[in-house]
């Protein structure tokens, strides 16, 4: 997996540079977002940021870089994520570091902002979700937390927006104040015999780390034994390799031998180490909070009975998935409608205008039959459902379920030696495969995020969902608008999802058992609070970010797509036009399948965004017959016919669709993210090979049974 | 009272205390990063659907663990939670909370 690093470019001399750190989903994002006015996306589950964001904010003038590194439990801990927060902690050149902490659950954040504290005393302790905190009747003594660290804390309500002021006044004194914790006592203090051990350690190590290390951070890590990938970090950043020092060498030596004939052993040692800095922050803890109950709130007990509950818990999920494809294919009708009309009116105006204009008949033809009807098909067809699913799949997130819908679903995953969060990578690809694949870097054991990163393009994308819908609609429930077909289409599509997941677990069997053996590894998801999510907030930002966002791509994507069919279809070959030519090449094989030529090379040409799928397969069928204009569903499904289209084809087409090639946005990604081309060819290959199976299954059947 | 038993074997509703991490590696570091150290608390809060993993309240957070990870964390102790959380909350937080 690509190791994270961030490189900032400051705008000035004056600029600060600050290190956001916090446990997964404390809402560091949501300050982060805050802070910056940018719209990292935010969940209610753990590890939603993955990847370092950088973004900048204006304070008295002056302007600070802030760096949301990815949420971890703990700077010692040896996953991606944590190595990337405890390297730009440690060496990133920041000039202070923000810990965001989680108001309801204080004590284990403490666990962090101890171990941020060991390594640089220029911080601030941002005490988040303090509303949220005072419903729960927790209180938390800011006073006593800021007297007893030893630095600025400052409270805050993110989601509100409030305390952000007091947040860059402290990181104000910070960075540019030079206020710091005191030296003079540690964070944490350790049983005698590693203090003594600790102190020993301490000439050779503040002479190797300058003022750029803290020395007894360093002499404590190297105390607990060895991590090769901290001593080549230090080796790059001060030049030598701590324990390839000669002094630090022969200290370590002596200091390890005194503490084995104390009865220490180095794994004993850093247990040690891991209890103190607990037992510290279960101290601070019970001076600071008042807490009425123990973090677990009744309601979320009982919405947790309910949610993961023996018998509740699968019809629950099933039918929430229900919901959401039948609001989608409900909600998207009425839009989908207006947005047609008004599309294949412009469509005539821009005709007109191009006669007007005296346009060249090619050129014409180029814009309004490529370039425009691509559009209006992604705008009219694509869009609505995109623009209402994803905001429902964004509530239930905010919301908290997907994590207990991991926690669910975990002991399939466990059979076919994956890891549960897979389950929330499978679902981030609901919206983007390309997400899907960089969340992976949630699951730890590389074996295990190998099989979440090639499996994840079983599930549709927001781009690939709407294709399906209408592909249902037509051959398979009807057009008709009205509460059976709704229901009806929403249970053709959670089947085939289902179809989806089902092949996620069996090719994740096959995996584990072949290319990829190994056992599962062990495994700890937090179940967060449930919270309530914010509806106008959620539904604003996906539906404009999702509508610029695919607008941008089918346009970016439309416009050479239709150039290069309408030039297929108009230049001609030795009688025949080269789009004639590729397809009827391609038709005989595409027919195994189910399929036919003109199908199998929209695909191909869909490569770079599923949305223009079925636009190519129009202007295919159009480009050799009569001229309709084709976002009317119904004028679309007698195209199809026309053209010898039966159900079977539609199911094959919809059997491909779910497995095919993923986009090239997310080959580009999982070539990113495992950094190997067998793997890449792994995540094309295995997706494509299924789908071609299904569907020759399908087609077979279909003909041997005479359909 | 003193032998100890795998963290696996509390059924829902049920809490102990940790004696020790019997784990190793990579998981032992996880679990005492999320505080599961000797004399943590710990209550068993709930079962998946199909019998693993399970979900333990550690420190004021729910945390879930396969059977065969909480397996490796021994804990003494292990009683009904004596006060249901509902009774320590004032009624007014519990309905602003609801």
């Amino acid at each position: 997996m690509e190791t994270v690093s961030l490189s900032i470019r400051r705008r000035s001399p004056e600029s600060r540079v600050i290190a956001l750190a916090g446990n997964p989903n404390v809402g560091k994002s949501t300050v982060f977002n805050a802070l910056t006015g940018l719209h990292q996306h935010t969940g209610n589950w753990p590890g939603k940021t993955v990847t370092n964001a950088q973004g900048s904010c204006t304070f008295h003038g002056r302007e600070y870089i802030l760096a949301d590194l990815p949420g971890c439990y703990s700077l010692l801990s040896h996953s991606a994520e944590e190595e990337a927060a405890r390297d730009f902690i440690c060496f990133g050149e920041s000039d202070g570091a923000v810990i965001v902490c989680d108001a309801t659950c204080l004590e284990r954040n403490l666990i962090l902002a101890l171990q941020v504290l060991e390594i640089t005393g220029k911080a601030v302790l941002c005490v988040n979700l303090l509303d949220e905190a005072r419903r729960k009747g927790i209180g938390v003594d800011l006073e006593e937390l800021s007297l007893l660290l030893g630095i600025p804390v400052t409270g805050a309500a993110a989601r509100s927006g409030q305390g952000l002021d007091d947040l860059l006044s402290a990181v104000e004194q910070v960075a540019v104040g030079g206020v710091e914790r005191s030296a003079d006592y540690p964070p944490v203090t350790y049983p005698a015999p590693i203090e003594a051990a600790i102190a020993k350690l301490l000439p050779a190590a503040t002479a190797l780390c300058g003022q750029r290390l803290s020395p007894r951070w360093l002499a404590v890590r190297m105390l607990s034994g060895g991590d090769d990938s901290l001593q080549s970090q230090v080796r790059a950043y001060l030049g030598v390799t701590p324990g390839h020092y000669p002094p630090l060498k022969s200290a370590l030596k002596g200091a390890l031998e005194e503490l084995a004939a104390a009865g220490y052993t180095q794994s004993q040692v850093q247990d040690e180490v891991a209890a103190a800095i607990v037992q510290q922050a279960e101290r601070i803890a019970r001076a600071t909070v008042q807490a009425a109950d123990n973090g677990y709130s009744p309601r979320d007990r009982k919405l947790d009975r309910l949610f993961t509950g023996r018998w509740t818990g699968f019809p629950i999920l099933l039918l929430m998935l229900l919901g959401i494809f039948w609001l989608t294919i409900v909600g998207a009708n009425a839009p989908s409608r207006l947005l047609s009309d008004g599309l294949f009116w412009l469509g005539g105006k821009l005709k007109a205008l191009c006669a007007a204009a005296g346009a060249p008949q090619w050129l014409t033809g180029l814009l309004t039959d490529g370039v425009y009807k691509t559009l209006a098909w992604v705008v009219s067809v694509m869009l609505p459902p995109m623009a209402i699913f994803f905001p429902l799949f964004t509530l239930l997130e905010d919301l908290g379920y997907l994590p207990r819908v991991a926690f669910n679903l975990d002991r399939c995953f466990q059979k076919c030696g994956a890891c549960g969060k897979q389950a929330l990578t499978t679902a981030m690809g609901f919206g983007c495969n390309a997400v899907g694949v960089t969340g992976c870097a949630i699951i730890d054991s590389p074996r295990e995020r190998l099989i979440a990163a090639v499996t994840n393009s079983f599930v549709p994308c927001n781009g690939r969902l709407p294709m399906l819908i209408s592909l249902i609609s037509m051959f398979f429930v009807g057009t008709a608008v009205g509460f059976g077909s709704s229901v009806l289409s929403a249970a053709a599509l959670l089947a085939l999802i289902l179809l989806g997941i089902a092949m996620t677990f069996l090719t994740a069997r096959v995996l584990s058992a072949t290319l990829l053996k190994g056992t599962p590894s062990s495994f700890a998801l937090e179940l967060p609070p449930y919270r309530r999510p914010q509806i106008g907030k959620v539904i604003l930002r996906s539906v404009l970010d999702r509508t610029l966002f695919v607008l941008g791509r089918a346009a970016a994507v439309a416009a050479p797509a239709g150039l290069v069919i309408w030039l297929m279809a108009n230049l001609r070959v030795g009688g025949a036009t080269v789009l004639a030519h590729c397809c009827g090449f391609l038709d005989p094989f595409a027919r195994l399948f189910g399929l036919d030529g003109v199908i199998l090379l929209a695909f191909l040409l869909g490569w770079p965004a599923n949305e223009i799928v079925v636009p190519i397969i129009i202007m295919a069928y159009t480009a050799q017959g009569s001229l309709v204009e084709m976002t009317d569903l119904n004028a679309l499904r007698t195209l199809l016919t026309q053209n010898g289209w039966t159900w079977v084809t539609a199911l094959c087409t919809m059997l491909f669709s779910l497995m095919h090639w993923p986009c090239s946005t997310t080959c580009l990604t999982l070539y990113k993210e495992t950094k190997s081309l067998k793997w890449t060819a792994l995540g094309i290959l295995l997706p494509t090979l299924c789908g071609l199976a299904l569907c020759f299954l399908t087609a077979t059947a279909a003909r041997l049974l005479g359909f | 009272m003193n032998r100890d038993m795998g963290l696996s074997a509390l059924a829902p509703g049920e809490s102990a205390t940790v004696s020790r991490l019997m784990a190793s590696g990579g998981i032992r570091r996880r679990l005492q990063d999320l505080g599961l150290i000797p004399g943590a608390r710990v209550e068993c809060v709930g079962i998946s659907p199909l019998g693993d993993p399970a979900a333990y309240l550690i420190r004021g957070t729910v945390i879930a663990l396969r059977r065969a990870d909480a397996a490796g964390v021994r804990v003494v102790g292990c009683a009904p939670e004596a006060a249901p959380a509902q009774s320590g909350v004032p009624a007014s937080v519990r309905r602003a909370a609801g």
